[in-house]
C-alpha cells in the first residue's frame, strides 16, 4: 500500500511538471503582449517600455522565463501582481479559504442530502419517491449553475428580501449577529454549488447500490436474520460507497469550475473571482498562478481518489 | 386429431415469428419505448426546428424601440424586452442557432479527435503507453478555468482572420472540442483493445486485410454505440460549457445572443426585468434536459445485455 501511494505520488509530480509547462507555454506563446495595457498608450515611449519589460524579465525567451518561474514557485514565489504590485502568494491566500470553504461546505450539504435520498431511491425501486427524487437529480444536474444562482437571486432576494444578493467580504465575524449575517449571505452560493452535487451524488449512490442489491451476500445478511436496516446500511451501503468516493473525488474539477460561476453571481472573494477578474485586467502572473492552483488541486483529489479507493476496497491489490 | 394439433402449431409459430430485426431496429424499438428519452428527443427536435426556421418566420426582432425596453411578456412580445426594447424572443431564436450549432460542431471534434486517439492507442500496443499518459495529462486539466484563459488569449487573433462571429465561433468550438475529447479516447481504446483480440479480426488478417481496413472496416462499427451515447450527453455538456463561458462575458460578443450571453446581459437588470433571465436559462435548462433523456435512452437501447 506503502509503495503504491509513493509511485502515485512520484507519477503526479511530473504530470504537475508537465501541466505548468503547457499552461506556461500557453500564456507566453500567446498573441497577446502581457504590457498590452502599456502598450496601447501611445504616451509611454518605447525605450521606457523596453526598460519595464527587462525590469520584469520578460524580455528573455520563454523556456528561461519558465524555469525561472517554476523555481521561483518550488520556493513559494508566484512573482507580483502586474497591476496591485502585491505578491501574487498574498493574494491567493487571500481568496483561497473563501473557495475552499464554499466548495467543501457545499459538498458536504451535498452528500448529507444524497445519502439518504439516494439510499431510498434504490431501496425502493420504481416507488412513488424514487420517481420524484431521481426526477429531481436528474433536474439537478442538467440545470446550469449561473441559472439557479440567479433564479435563487430573483425568488429570495427580489422577490421576498429574505437574503443578501452581495456577498459582502469585509463582514468580520465578532458577535452574534454578525455570524447571523455570515451565514445569510452563503446560504445562496452553497445552495446552488450544494445542490447540484447532491444532484449527481444521488444518481452515483442509487446506481451503485441497484448493482449491490440483487449480490448473494445481501442475500446471506439477509438469509442469516440480520435487520433489514442493517442489511442495507452495514452491507450495501458500504460497499456501494467505495466506486462512489472515486466518483466524487474525479468530480472536483467541475466543482470548482461551478464555484468560478457561482463567485461570479454572487460576488463572493474566491480565486475563480481572481481568476476573471485578472484575465479581463491582463494580469499574467495571477492568471498563471491560479491556473497552477486549479491544476495541483484537481491532480491532489485524483491521487486521493486513488489512495482511497486502494484503502476502502481490500479487493484491489497493488503490486 | 394429429393433423389439428400440427395445424394449431403451424397457426402460432406463424404468429411468433416476426420479421426478424437488425441491431439498428432493435435500438429504435426500445428506444422509441422509452417514454422520457422520445420526450427529450421531440422537445429538441421542435426547438431545432424553432431556430432554423424561427428567424425567417418571425422577423422584425432587431428593432430597437426604447419606449418599450424592458417590458415583461405581452401579446406583442411574447416574451418580453430587452433594456433596447428589442424583442427577446426574437433574440432567442437567433441566438438559439449559434448555441445548438456550437453544441453539435464541438462535440463533432470532440469525437473526431477521442475517436482517433482512442483507435491509435487501442490497436497499436507500442502507442498505447504514450498516448495514455497524454490523455491522463488532459485529464488533469483545469477545464473551465483553461478554457477562459484560451478564450481571453486567442479572441482577438481569431477575430481578426475569420470576423468577429464566424472567428469566436471557430474558437469555442475548438477550444471545447479539446478539452473533451479524453471519455471518448477512453471509451474507444477500452472496446479497441477487447475487440482487436476476436477471431472475426483474426479472420479478416488471414484473408488479407491491411490494418487500415481492419480498422475501419471492422473494429470501429463495432465501438459505435458507446460512443454514440458519449457523444449525445457530451452536446448537453458543451452547450452548458458556450453558456458558461458566455455568461462569464468570454464568449460570444454582444451582436451574437446566445442564451449564455443574453444570461450575461440580463444579469444586470435582474431587479426590473426577471423575464429576461428566466427564458433564455429555461432554454438552455430544457436542451440539456432533452439531450440527457435522449442520451439515457440511448444508453438503453443500444445496451446489449438488455434485449428485449
Amino acid at each position: 500500500m506503502g509503495r503504491y501511494i509513493v509511485r502515485r505520488l512520484l507519477i503526479a509530480i511530473p504530470t504537475l511538471f508537465a501541466i505548468s509547462f503547457i499552461m506556461y507555454a500557453i500564456l507566453a506563446l500567446a498573441p497577446i503582449d502581457p504590457l498590452s495595457s502599456f502598450g496601447a498608450d501611445p504616451r509611454v515611449p518605447p525605450e521606457v517600455r523596453e526598460a519595464i519589460r527587462h525590469s520584469l524579465g520578460l524580455d528573455e525567451p520563454w523556456p528561461v522565463r519558465y524555469m525561472k518561474w517554476v523555481t521561483g514557485m518550488l520556493q513559494g514565489n508566484f512573482g507580483f501582481s502586474f497591476l496591485s504590485h502585491s505578491p501574487v502568494i498574498d493574494l491567493i491566500w487571500q481568496r483561497l479559504p473563501n473557495t475552499l470553504a464554499v466548495v467543501g461546505v457545499a459538498y458536504i450539504v451535498g452528500l448529507v442530502i444524497a445519502l439518504p435520498v439516494g439510499m431510498v431511491s434504490a431501496v425502493k425501486r420504481n416507488s412513488i419517491a424514487d420517481h420524484i427524487f431521481s426526477t429531481g437529480a436528474y433536474f439537478g444536474f442538467s440545470v446550469p449553475t449561473f441559472f439557479t444562482g440567479l433564479v435563487l437571486i430573483i425568488v429570495f432576494s427580489v422577490k421576498l428580501h429574505w437574503l443578501p444578493f452581495v456577498y459582502n467580504s469585509n463582514l468580520k465575524v465578532e458577535d452574534v449577529g454578525s455570524l447571523a449575517e455570515q451565514l445569510r449571505q452563503s446560504i445562496m452560493p452553497i445552495a446552488v454549488l450544494g445542490l447540484f452535487d447532491a444532484a449527481v451524488f444521488t444518481r452515483y449512490i442509487r446506481a451503485e447500490m441497484l448493482e449491490h442489491l440483487p449480490l448473494d451476500y445481501v442475500r446471506t445478511a439477509r438469509a442469516k436474520g440480520l435487520l433489514e436496516r442493517l442489511v442495507i446500511i452495514r452491507h450495501v451501503l458500504r460497499n456501494s460507497l467505495i466506486p462512489v468516493v472515486t466518483l466524487v473525488a474525479l468530480g472536483i474539477p467541475s466543482v470548482f469550475g461551478g464555484a468560478i460561476v457561482t463567485e461570479q453571481i454572487f460576488h463572493v472573494p474566491g480565486i475563480g473571482e481572481l481568476l476573471v477578474r485578472s484575465i479581463f485586467l491582463g494580469d499574467t502572473p495571477v492568471v498563471t498562478a491560479v491556473l497552477m492552483i486549479f491544476a495541483v488541486l484537481v491532480v491532489l483529489f485524483n491521487l486521493l481518489a486513488d489512495v482511497l479507493y486502494g484503502v476502502l476496497d481490500p479487493r484491489i491489490r497493488y503490486a | 386429431m394429429a393433423t389439428t394439433t400440427r395445424e394449431v402449431t403451424r397457426l402460432a409459430t406463424v404468429d411468433l415469428v416476426r420479421k426478424p430485426r437488425s441491431l439498428w431496429e432493435d435500438a429504435w424499438y426500445t428506444f422509441t419505448r422509452d417514454r422520457l428519452a422520445m420526450l427529450g428527443l421531440f422537445t429538441l427536435v421542435f426547438l431545432v426546428i424553432a431556430v432554423v426556421i424561427g428567424p425567417y418566420v418571425y422577423t422584425g426582432t432587431k428593432i430597437i424601440d426604447f419606449t418599450r425596453s424592458l417590458e415583461g411578456p405581452s401579446p406583442d412580445h411574447l416574451m418580453g424586452t430587452d433594456d433596447l426594447g428589442r424583442d427577446l424572443l426574437g433574440r432567442m431564436l437567433d441566438g438559439g442557432r449559434i448555441s445548438i450549432a456550437v453544441g453539435f460542431s464541438a462535440v463533432f471534434v470532440a469525437i473526431t479527435l477521442g475517436t482517433t486517439v482512442g483507435a491509435m492507442a487501442g490497436y497499436f500496443s507500442t502507442l498505447d503507453n504514450p498516448l495514455m499518459r497524454v490523455t491522463d495529462m488532459f485529464l488533469s486539466l483545469p477545464v473551465l478555468p483553461l478554457l477562459l484563459v484560451l478564450v481571453y488569449l486567442f479572441r482577438e487573433t481569431l477575430k481578426a482572420l475569420f470576423g468577429p462571429e464566424l472567428g469566436i465561433f471557430l474558437m469555442i468550438v475548438f477550444v471545447i472540442g479539446i478539452l473533451n475529447w479524453m471519455p471518448v479516447a477512453r471509451l474507444v481504446r477500452a472496446s479497441f483493445l477487447s475487440l482487436k483480440q476476436k477471431e472475426f479480426v483474426e479472420a479478416a488478417r488471414c484473408v488479407g486485410d491491411g490494418d487500415a481496413r481492419i480498422i475501419f472496416r471492422h473494429i470501429l462499427p463495432n465501438t459505435l454505440s458507446p460512443v454514440l451515447v458519449a457523444a449525445t450527453i457530451g452536446i448537453g455538456g458543451a452547450i452548458l460549457t458556450e453558456s458558461t463561458l458566455s455568461f462569464l462575458g468570454l464568449g460570444f460578443p454582444p451582436d451574437v445572443p446566445t442564451w449564455g450571453r443574453l444570461l450575461f446581459d440580463a444579469k444586470d437588470f435582474i431587479e426590473i426585468a426577471p423575464h429576461w433571465v428566466l427564458f433564455p436559462g429555461l432554454c438552455i435548462f430544457v436542451v440539456v434536459l432533452s439531450i440527457n433523456f435522449i442520451g439515457d435512452g440511448l444508453r438503453d437501447a443500444l445496451d446489449p445485455r438488455r434485449k428485449i
